[in-house]
């Protein structure tokens, strides 16, 4: 899978949020296998150190950091956030959310095509946060987003594909682009149902981290995201309304 | 003078950006600011004189989904 100037292997991105302990979050990116992690800034107390100590873990794990703007509900913010989270991680990826509506954290379109455009003349490599709307992903294909990361469902809601058919036919249209699952996957059959759509890659946290045993449940995932792979490339076949028996009826004795 | 520092109000002696952090007990520390909303680059921070009243942000690496 290639993103932007990357090629990986691993089709899972995992977030680091909401873990038990950190010794938690590093064996469950490991176990994942995930060569990509999503990580945030916060505001930090002087002499606290806090950020430091999360980072050198990430640091060991050697993994890519793609750097969010969670949290943003204007270009400003993003924008902002963007610049500040490039300086701290070296990395010009950005996970860029501008959040429309505070029940659903669904995105504000509107303001994330602009502050795609923004980042994108700015230098940076832009994943989109944004919704299965073919116009607002045409746009920011426009404005030079090279990923688009349309949402399963609300963030942290577990629900799966809240519209299979909408991802589906943005999986259609935007054939060679790379398209990403971002949030609301709760189940690794959520994942592998994305997968066998055709999607390239599945973006999520909180299906893992607060799950029971959150290191067997990225295991799972990650056993899941290949498997939906290997479906889609292998041409599933098409759903039939009427039963069609798979044992040959010629030669069948008479029995009767 | 008088700044605010991530929200709160704090009396700072220094007038540099840079001075400012040492002061509050920032000193090395891996770390982004940003000026009434505005992004402070590391390499400006020498040259951004704050004045009483101004706002900075100061933010380090989190975990994040």
């Amino acid at each position: 899978m290639k993103l932007y100037d990357a090629t990986l292997s691993s089709r899972l991105i995992l977030g680091t949020a909401q873990y038990p302990s950190p010794h938690v979050l590093s064996s469950a990116v490991q176990t994942a296998g995930a060569e990509i992690v999503t990580v945030s800034l916060r505001r930090e107390s002087g002499g606290a150190r806090e950020g430091e100590g999360f980072w050198s873990i990430i640091r060991r794990l050697g993994v890519r950091v793609l750097p969010n703007t969670a949290g943003c509900h204007s270009i400003k913010e993003a924008v902002t956030t963007a610049h500040m989270a490039r300086e701290i991680f070296e990395t010009s990826w950005i996970k860029l959310e501008v959040i429309g509506d505070s029940d659903l954290l669904q995105p504000d379109v509107f303001q994330l095509v602009e502050a795609a455009r923004i980042l994108n003349e700015d230098g940076f490599r832009v994943f989109p946060y944004t919704t299965d709307d073919l116009g607002v992903a045409e746009r920011l294909l426009r404005v030079g987003c090279q990923v688009l990361m349309p949402l399963g469902a609300p963030i942290g809601s577990g629900r799966g594909l809240n519209n299979p058919f909408g991802l589906q036919a943005m999986r259609s249209r935007f054939s060679d682009v790379p398209l990403i699952i971002d949030a609301g996957i709760g189940l690794p059959s959520h994942a592998a149902q994305a997968m066998e759509l055709g999607y390239d890659a599945i973006l999520l946290n909180t299906a893992v981290a607060k799950a029971g045993d959150p290191i067997n449940m990225a295991a799972a995932f990650a056993k899941a995201i290949e498997a939906g792979r290997i479906a889609y490339l292998s041409n599933p076949i098409e759903a039939r309304d009427m039963a069609f028996p798979s044992t040959p009826l010629l030669g069948m004795p008479l029995l009767s | 003078m008088t700044i605010v520092c991530n929200g709160s109000k704090r009396e700072v002696e220094n007038r540099t950006l840079s001075d400012v952090l040492c002061e509050l007990g920032y000193g090395q520390s891996m770390l982004a600011t940003a000026v009434n909303g505005r992004f402070v680059p590391a390499r400006h921070r020498d040259s951004i004189l704050l004045g009483a009243g101004d706002a900075i942000e100061v933010v380090t690496p989190r975990q994040g989904g």
